[in-house]
């Protein structure tokens, strides 16, 4: 039970960064943030269920927040080569 | 009572990653949040998942953020604090919002019949989770290596275009 409460709050965390930052990396790490807090409910619902399909649901977790950051700092690394910022309100549109 | 210090390492860095004006010092922070949480991962018998959140998140991930953010070179205006007011400031009350929604869920859950289920012992050793990984989860980890191959593909793209661009 103290588990679902931890990851509610770090989820909640995750999307207050994400929504009040305005740093596009900040904003990364937020989302990398509410990622972890899903992995936190897997493994507790692994636990109380005593199957371990929770843990495996978290290892593919893993891999996807692997190409998530990947890609989404390939954009940010573009995007900041264009406008010479990482301040989301500079960015309205991706193109030149 | 290791639950509680555990969350406190958890909880109080993931606040300081949204609220430090520094990028780097966020990561920082961000490193020390995962590493509590794999601490969290052993209380739960989740051993090879605490393993691979150490290896994973806080070693590849950040390293990737970090050296990202060092060749980004911020200058210091991009440094700056910027006051939470207005249209942001209802955005961020979005959040406890959601909070107090999911904590009502969850709060009519646990009054409910299903609460207290009979718990069977697991490990989650390398050995039990990987066979149960390339058995019964043998398709979605191969969608997820396809898409690993077109994180890579696509990152190799973006990087590629800018480099004809400039020449």
């Amino acid at each position: 039970m103290n588990y679902l409460i931890l990851a509610i709050v770090i989820f909640c965390i995750g999307v207050l960064g994400l929504l009040v930052r305005r740093n596009l990396i900040v904003m990364l790490m937020s989302v990398e943030l509410m990622l972890s807090a899903t992995n936190i409910t897997f493994v507790y619902f692994s636990k109380v269920w005593g199957v371990l399909d929770g843990q495996v649901a978290v290892l593919l977790n893993f891999v996807m927040a692997a190409c998530e950051a990947a890609v989404g700092l390939a954009i940010i690394v573009q995007l900041f080569k264009l406008k010479g910022t990482v301040d989301i309100g500079n960015w309205r549109e991706l193109k030149k | 009572m290791a639950f509680y210090i555990i969350a406190f390492f958890i909880v109080v860095p993931a606040i300081l990653v949204i609220v430090s004006r520094n990028p780097v010092i966020s990561a920082i922070w961000l490193v020390v949040t995962l590493f509590a949480q794999a601490a969290l991962f052993v209380l739960l018998n989740a051993e090879l998942v605490a393993v691979l959140q150490v290896l994973l998140y806080a070693g590849a991930i950040m390293v990737l953020i970090l050296f990202v953010i060092m060749m980004l070179n911020l200058n210091k205006t991009s440094l700056k604090w910027r006051a939470v007011t207005g249209e942001r400031l209802i955005l961020g009350l979005g959040a406890f919002y959601l909070l107090a929604v999911l904590s009502f869920v969850l709060w009519m859950i646990s009054t409910g019949p299903a609460a207290n289920a009979p718990a069977k012992e697991i490990a989650g050793t390398i050995e039990a989770t990987g066979k149960l990984l390339l058995t019964k989860y043998v398709v979605p980890f191969e969608l997820l290596s396809v898409l690993l191959l077109a994180a890579i593909v696509g990152s190799v793209v973006l990087s590629k275009k800018q480099k004809v661009k400039e020449t």
